[in-house]
């Protein structure tokens, strides 16, 4: 019973930080209509801005998080103005030619980074990352928690943000019928601009709340993003509720393949839901819950 | 007399491929033998994602199958390694099969990222099933020749050119033509009488085989294997399709001669610029992405045209 209470409560935790690298992911996702490979490198890079802000400045990476979101904002931005938007809408054979330039984008960012900052392995090791409290025999990480904290508050944000103001409003709305959004007066190439970089920021502030839980190296972010994808397919693309309940779902069912099966295959876990999902519930949580 | 045309080049290089190679010296050979083994997959690649349009982020499930066919035998049996070569594409195929009708069901990014996510599965399920594979401690087979390459060479020569006549072959064939209505329009291709699904696996199954034919004659050749290498997503499934790119998608050549440039830059930059090669290569993709999408043999016409463009003002001045 202990282990099954601690297995949920880990899962719940590590799913809470997953849905917002997602939520970022399935933002873009959703206005762009596109596979963006991109979005890992891009919060690896974040954990970097706040590894150097951490060890140079020793600001703490909640902290950090601030900085390297403004950063990661406008790369993000950059990038999809001259890189992406460039490669949209032009005749390939291949009709994946913005995803495999997103794959590119992503190698040639983890090779700076490791030319810059080289393979090791490194943390931001705080006195704080190894404390942890007790619910009856079930032990409960601080900083884990502190992390799943923070990122419900920027969901929360994020939602308020979407629902309430007119820029949020029109990035659903380009996410729900692009020509349309036009017809209405939304300006749809600015808004992918800005939903690109709004959602590399919410894979910064992702990255921000991992790095005090976790270590860090160029190629870290090869799981992460693949648990986006099977997020953002398990929630239902552009949906923000979906992303979370999809993190949640996924936090959880990775700890159980973890505690019950073998910790090798977590990571397998996720693969089957992805591959289940695609084929038995297209449209994902999205469908189920409603909007 | 422009038959007679077609195949003289076609000669002539032939002849060089297997003429040469004998006077080369050991490290060269080792490059034509990885130029050779890269065209194999690039080609194998090109069948399913450049003609029929299925754009696949996992091929180095059918790699790493392919490789492990052999090296399984030699771990549990200590059978010779060469029986991998029937074995390893078999074992592609007959997995292959049940991977293409479940995610043949899929369109597009999601077919590609079902893939992908098959890929990293059989990478974790290689790594950490160690009764049956080893692990991540891997298999050491032996070399049949010891340090003697040129035996392998012939034979990856062979098997390159069996693929590309046999690519050739398909395409030029009903079955190429069904390939290309899919890739150009699924429903409409459909819609026309085309059993999708089938004439899907009609390109797999032979793009399965060769990629683990690739798979075999890497285990033989290197006499080690283990899942990161072989099942790796990076250095296996996203380079056949960065080679195919570079040459050209759903073009004959185009996928050979985009493995040979990919093989011979990435080991001359790594001999010239050291460890900033492999920042040199994503940015080199970027650039072909965004300025010649179909690729060196696919856009040619592209780049004639950017070259030739001050001819016309020079005669037009006079």
């Amino acid at each position: 019973m202990t282990l099954l209470g601690q297995t949920i409560i880990t899962g719940i935790l590590i799913g809470g930080i997953y849905a917002v690298i997602a939520i970022g992911m399935t933002l873009i996702m959703g206005v762009m209509k596109i596979i963006n490979l991109v979005h890992g490198a891009l919060m690896m890079v974040a954990m970097y801005i706040c590894l150097v802000l951490f060890k140079s400045f020793g600001v703490h990476p909640y902290l950090g998080m601030i900085p390297a979101m403004v950063i990661l904002f406008a790369i993000g931005y950059l990038l999809q103005k001259y890189f992406i938007e460039r490669v949209s809408g032009v005749e390939t054979i291949l009709p994946e030619s913005q995803v495999l330039l997103t794959l590119a984008m992503a190698l040639a960012i983890t090779e700076i980074v490791r030319l810059i900052f080289s393979s090791d392995y490194q943390s931001a090791y705080t006195p704080f990352s190894a404390k942890c409290f007790y619910l009856g025999d079930m032990s409960i990480s601080a900083p884990y928690l502190l992390s799943f904290g923070l990122a419900m508050v920027l969901v929360a944000g994020l939602h308020l943000f979407l629902t309430k103001t007119d820029l949020g409003r029109s990035i659903r709305a380009t996410s729900q019928d692009r020509d349309a959004a036009i017809y209405m007066g939304v300006d749809a190439k600015r808004i992918t601009n800005f939903t690109f970089g709004l959602g590399t920021a919410l894979a910064a502030a992702g990255g921000a709340l991992l790095l005090p839980v976790f270590y860090l190296f160029p190629d870290v972010w090869h799981p992460y993003l693949a648990k986006c994808f099977i997020i953002t397919i398990l929630g239902g693309m552009g949906s923000t509720v979906g992303a979370l309940s999809g993190g949640l779902v996924l936090g959880i069912a990775e700890t159980f393949g973890a505690t019950y099966w073998s910790p090798g295959y977590r990571d397998v876990v996720g693969f089957v839901i992805f591959i289940f999902v695609l084929l038995f519930l297209p449209g994902g949580l999205k469908r189920i819950i409603g909007r | 007399m422009a038959k007679k045309n077609r195949f003289v080049p076609l000669i002539l290089g032939g002849i060089l491929v297997v003429a040469i190679p004998p006077f080369l010296g050991g490290y060269f050979q080792h490059v034509l033998i990885l130029i050779m083994m890269w065209i194999i997959m690039a080609t194998a690649w090109n069948l399913l994602g450049g003609y029929c349009g299925q754009v696949s982020f996992g091929h180095a499930v059918f790699f790493g199958l392919g490789a492990y066919g052999g090296g399984l035998l030699r771990l549990h049996w200590g059978l010779s390694p060469w029986w991998g070569m029937i074995v390893g594409p078999l074992l592609a195929v007959v997995i292959g099969i049940p991977i293409g009708l479940v995610t043949f069901r899929l369109r597009g990014a999601y077919f590609a990222l079902a893939m992908l996510a098959l890929g990293e599965a059989f990478r974790i399920v290689f790594t950490n099933w160690v009764p049956v594979t080893a692990g991540a401690v891997g298999i050491i087979t032996s070399r049949t020749w010891g340090a003697e390459k040129l035996p392998y060479y012939y034979i990856t020569l062979a098997i390159a050119a069996l693929s590309i006549y046999v690519v050739y072959r398909l395409v030029h064939s009903k079955f190429g033509y069904y390939f290309v209505a899919i890739r150009e329009d699924q429903d409409a291709a459909e819609g026309l009488g085309i059993p999708t699904t089938r004439y899907k696996l009609y390109a797999l199954i032979p793009s399965a085989f060769f990629t683990g034919l690739a798979g075999a004659v890497y285990m033989n050749y290197f006499a080690y294997i283990e899942p990161h290498t072989v099942f790796n997503l990076s250095a296996v499934s996203i380079m056949m399709i960065l080679a195919v790119m570079l040459g050209g998608a759903g073009t004959l050549w185009g996928p050979a001669f985009g493995a040979a440039i990919y093989t011979i830059l990435s080991e001359a930059l790594r001999a010239a610029i050291g460890p900033i090669s492999y920042l040199v290569f994503p940015i080199i993709a970027c650039l072909i992405i965004m300025f010649l999408p179909d690729g060196i043999i696919g856009d040619w016409e592209k780049i004639k045209r950017a070259f030739s463009r001050q001819k016309p003002v020079y005669v037009g001045g006079e």
